[in-house]
């Protein structure tokens, strides 16, 4: 089973660099672009095909190790 | 009294840390690995600077769970001196030992560059040897210094005087709350802190301002266990 971990930074935290590429974007002309978000994507290969227990899993790893909970958010989705 | 002076993979400020606290204050100090599981012979542990495992993921993601960790979280309940500067500040609010956390300078760039801080609480004991709103030079170092916590924290931090050090005046150099520069705990036998004293303690590196850290902690140990108070 694969794990697919989107980590974004919280909407009410700065995202600096978000906020430079947005303004690139829009000096390159793009003036329709809002605000920008940067954040990190994860693939996990995981050795289970239980869908329950690889959920448990996951999110743990998500709430210990993958985002900072205090500045970050995360959700996943499973395949496989 | 006696200091551990830890090592990760990636620290690159454990050798300053080590010779600051044997030229300012002549204590007996260790070099610690990561992996050791001991630290009850050390009376204060200091987590150095640097890029712990690359800072790889996030600036201490990876260290908060080297093997030390456990040891330095029950030498935080033990009441034993921790400070964790740059990137040991980082690994401390990423263990959880310290509240808030360490997000990218507002300008995105690494800044490097000699702070005036403002001593916002001389009653710890880190700080004992400053007077109350001094001001002091001590230099910056990193890329994700900017210093963050919801407001709720905030509050709290105030409520018990948990702020250490500010940047002085408008000289905000990476967008941190309220300027904060540097946290301790609740107990405040824990603080973090940005700005590096161990690179300040001989006018020779531009200023010896960070010199009465090491007095300070020295002197807190001392009035702890009873012996000759450090003037």
């Amino acid at each position: 089973m694969k794990a697919t971990v989107y980590v974004t930074i919280k909407q009410n935290v700065l995202d600096p660099q978000g906020t430079a590429v947005q303004g690139a974007l829009h000096s390159l002309g793009f003036s329709e672009v809002g605000k920008v978000r940067i954040g990190k994507y994860l693939e996990v290969e995981l050795d289970t095909n239980d869908r329950a227990e690889a959920e448990t899993r996951v999110k743990a790893m998500c709430e210990k190790l993958f985002a900072n909970t205090v500045v970050e958010d995360y959700r996943f989705e499973l395949e496989g | 009294m006696k200091f551990a002076v830890l090592v990760f993979p990636g620290s690159n400020c454990d050798i300053d840390c080590y010779k600051a606290v044997e030229d300012t204050i002549g204590q007996s100090v260790d070099y610690v690995w990561h992996t050791a599981t001991d630290l009850s012979a050390y009376d204060a542990i200091l987590v150095p600077g640097g890029f712990s495992y690359g800072d790889y993921l996030r600036c201490g993601a990876i260290a908060q769970f080297a093997a030390v960790m456990n040891e330095v979280k029950k030498a935080a309940e033990a009441g034993k001196y921790i400070l964790g500067i740059c990137n040991g500040f980082q690994i401390l609010t990423e263990a959880g030992l310290l509240p808030g956390a360490l997000i990218r300078n507002n300008g995105l760039k690494f800044v490097c560059q000699q702070e005036q801080l403002e001593v916002v609480n001389n009653k710890t004991a880190f700080t004992n040897q400053y007077s109350q709103g001094e001001m002091i030079n001590i230099p910056i170092a990193h890329g994700e210094g900017n210093y963050y916590c919801d407001d709720a924290t905030l509050a709290e931090l105030k409520s018990n005087n948990q702020i250490v050090f500010r940047y002085a005046g408008d000289t905000n150099p990476n967008g941190s709350v309220e300027n904060i520069a540097g946290i301790s705990n609740k107990a405040g036998n824990v603080v973090g802190m940005m700005p590096h004293p161990e690179r300040a303690i001989d006018q020779l590196l531009g200023s010896e301002d960070g010199k009465r850290m090491f007095t300070s902690i020295l002197n807190a140990w001392r009035e702890q266990h009873g012996a000759a108070v450090n003037g």
